[in-house]
């Protein structure tokens, strides 16, 4: 069992939880992710691993609260266990001195860009840093994301609070008046908002990287459950990512196989909120 | 010379119509009666043949015989000596390529059914209550890490820990057993019985670390500075696909996701589980192994209405065990042989609709020797699916050697080691099971899981590599 220590809630229905969980933490590095399963009749959903502490043997999960899993998890209180965490899981984030990178972090993608900027800001690139909600509320690690950016861009889709409109229109301004300035770019968050971080990047030839958030089971690489496209050929986002080079993912396939379990995810929502003091079925 | 009974005590089991609609186990086992007129069917050979067939070499005209008089309690303890999973082996062997077939009555009627006494005296064994522990070597001071919890993994931890070694096993997920817990569906080996078989391995003083990931949460060198050996059982775990147009559209699975849904998560039971699983109407499972039939009678399972396998080429050839492809027929499986799918087309969802295939006729036998499947041009035809269920074939998982330089694999990721022993290219490190075969069955695991078990005992003994 992996006791939950901190818990804080970082905007609506988003959710910090600081996890003990020393396996996963002694090697944890930015870009991996753990698989959780929050009880006994529970399913596995990967979680990115937002920040760790090896010695004290914990890790960082951010959480939003879109299913029903999410929404188990959310009603946990320091004190609570998950039942499992296995990890970390992936390949880490390929951190190099590149010059000047653009971060972008979208909705609860904000928590997974904040490793990877400070990685790269520790490794001596200059870190210009996108970040957007749908709304002022649902913003969160403002403080964090500007303690490692050399420059950060706040937007809003209803323009609550910084610059209203899509993380794109700053993205492709940077683009524009910095050509040949900047190295790369990463981006984490819904995969409609990668898949047009990755369109925009495309003609101005900056190498892109997206982290995939897939439907996974074990994530160790034994289903293929977690498959998609990249450059013509099936991978594993599980074992070959999560990060893919996002010019060369099939974004239509992955947002199509994001939808297939949509009406049984329906159904666990309403069958948990019928009998929510749930005890493990004999 | 006593009367020969020339037939095997039957052993009950659910109708057809009645197993199709539920997940439990199919064969409900011998009674006591049962159990002791079949043990007494053994002639008690006195050079038996039969132990020669068992890849752990059971003494099974020892416990025959102690069967036959009804003294359970020893004949089992006397197959535990061998066996530490008698109540799996006795369920999931194929027995009549194993001790059965070489069985003596086997020559002119029917052989000893070893297999379905061993199975009951491993369970009579848990209806008594609590499982007697055997006695254990004085500590050796040495630690063995196992990688993997499946029969391979189990095996060596029990043998090492019977003689004295300090035993760590190593699972990746939430649940010890390996095939046993995701693969291995419940209507033929129930879970309760091999968390049983689990806890007893645990019992003799195995330690279980779940949720840790072999070249993930830890590589295999940074296990080898604080134990002193380690055996590698992580199976064959990374599924195949065909490569074709469309495998990628919704509702197409690896028969791994399709079974670890079903049997590990328990999506059968959605919603009081919470792990979904897509339930059609038509489903088609592509392949002719054990696999394959444990996946289209879980679609059956599933509520299905038509449940149909496709084999490229003809029933004689399939893999999968005589007595499965019986009861899948019997349940109502539909089987298209001679068959090449060479597409999966999807709707305006990205969902299967349909497989298409070409028809193949027998040609001259290939290197497996069996006749090679040559598709007839222009014969292709579509079948309407909503679900297609890829069972064919796995290969060891990379994890491990993409972390460890110094470990010899072959091109299809099959780790290299010396047969007699289970030793790999790198010191201090042994395999077995399906992670050095690529595939086959839980008894050829252990029986591999005991030579390294002896090995490693060997090596921990005298440092000589």
């Amino acid at each position: 069992m992996y006791p939950i220590l901190e818990k804080q809630e970082l905007a609506p229905a988003i959710k910090m939880m600081v996890v003990a969980a020393p396996n996963a933490a002694r090697k944890a590095r930015a870009g991996q992710f753990v698989i959780i399963r929050v009880d006994e009749p529970g399913e596995r959903i990967p979680l990115t691993i937002a920040d760790h502490d090896s010695e004290k043997g914990t890790i960082t999960l951010i959480l939003q609260e879109v299913g029903k899993t999410t929404m188990q998890m959310g009603a946990l209180e320091v004190g609570d266990s998950l039942a499992t965490v296995a990890g970390p899981l992936g390949h880490p984030t390929e951190i190099e001195d590149y010059g000047t990178v653009v971060c972008v972090g979208g909705g609860v993608g904000i928590a997974p860009i904040f490793p990877i900027a400070r990685a790269l800001k520790q490794a001596g690139n200059r870190v210009v840093a996108i970040i957007g909600a749908r709304s002022r509320d649902l913003l969160f690690w403002e403080d964090r994301m500007r303690s490692v950016s050399d420059e950060l861009i706040v937007c809003t889709d209803d323009g609550s609070y910084g610059r209203p409109g899509l993380v794109t229109e700053p993205l492709r301004e940077i683009l524009e008046e910095r050509r040949g300035e900047i190295a790369r770019v990463w981006a984490v968050g819904p995969a409609v908002m990668m898949k047009f971080v990755s369109r925009t990047t495309e003609p101005f030839g900056v190498p892109t990287t997206v982290s995939l958030n897939t439907v996974m089971i074990d994530g160790t690489g034994m289903c293929g459950g977690c498959r998609v496209m990249s450059g013509g050929a099936a991978q594993f986002v599980c074992v070959d990512g999560p990060e893919f080079d996002g010019w060369l993912v099939d974004w239509d396939l992955l947002l199509s196989r994001l939808q297939y379990y949509r009406p049984q995810e329906q159904e666990a929502i309403e069958h948990w909120q019928t009998c929510r003091s749930r005890e493990v079925p004999a | 010379m006593p009367r020969v009974n020339p037939t095997r005590t039957p052993m009950a089991e659910q109708a057809a119509e009645e197993r199709i609609r539920n997940f439990d186990e199919v064969p409900y086992g011998y009674t006591v009666e049962e159990a002791m007129a079949e043990a007494q069917r053994c002639l008690l050979c006195k050079r038996p043949t039969c132990m020669d067939g068992c890849p752990v070499h059971i003494n099974i005209v020892g416990f025959l015989e102690l069967a036959a008089k009804g003294d359970f309690r020893a004949a089992i303890n006397l197959i535990k000596e061998s066996d530490a999973l008698p109540a799996i082996t006795g369920r999931v062997c194929p027995q009549e390529t194993q001790c059965e077939q070489v069985c003596v009555m086997a020559r002119k009627y029917e052989p000893v059914a070893i297999g379905r006494v061993e199975r009951f005296l491993a369970d009579w064994e848990a209806s008594q209550g609590d499982m007697p522990t055997p006695e254990l070597a004085p500590p050796s001071g040495k630690r063995v890490a196992v990688v993997g919890s499946g029969p391979a993994g189990l095996t060596v931890a029990a043998d090492l820990a019977r003689l004295g070694h300090r035993v760590t096993i190593f699972e990746a997920l939430h649940e010890a057993g390996g095939v046993l817990v995701y693969g291995i569906p419940e209507f033929r080996l129930p879970k309760a019985i091999v968390r049983r078989e689990v806890d007893y391995v645990c019992g003799l003083g195995a330690e279980l670390v779940k949720d840790f990931v072999v070249g993930q949460t830890a590589t295999l060198d940074e296990l080898l500075t604080e134990f002193d050996a380690v055996f590698l059982g992580s199976g064959a775990g990374l599924p195949w696909f065909l490569d074709l147009p469309g495998e990628n559209l919704s509702g197409v699975y690896s028969a791994n996701e399709y079974l670890t849904r079903s049997n590990l998560m328990k999506a059968y039971r959605f919603p009081e589980y919470d792990t979904p699983i897509a339930r059609g109407r038509r489903v088609i499972t592509i392949g002719g192994g054990n696999v394959a039939m444990d996946a289209c009678r879980t679609a059956l399972r599933l509520g299905a209405e038509e449940s149909i396998v496709v084999y490229r080429r003809s029933r004689e050839e399939m893999p999968a065990r005589a007595e499965e492809i019986d009861r899948a027929e019997e349940e109502g499986i539909q089987f298209m042989y001679l068959t090449t799918p060479v597409a999966i087309h999807g709707d305006e969802h990205g969902q299967v609709e349909s497989l298409e295939c070409l028809r193949n006729q027998l040609g001259e036998p290939d290197a497996s020797g069996r006749r090679r499947p040559v598709a007839i041009e222009g014969s292709n035809y579509r079948v309407p699916a909503d679900i297609v269920i890829m069972a064919i074939g796995q290969s060891p998982s990379p994890l491990i050697p993409r972390t460890t330089a110094d470990l010899d694999t072959k091109k299809d990721g099959v780790v290299v080691i010396d047969p007699p022993t289970g030793k790999t290219s790198k010191r201090g490190v042994f395999a077995g099971g399906d992670v050095a075969t690529g595939g086959a069955t839980v008894i050829l695991a252990m029986g591999q899981g005991r030579t390294a078990a002896a090995a490693i005992d060997e090596y921990l003994k005298t440092g000589v590599w």
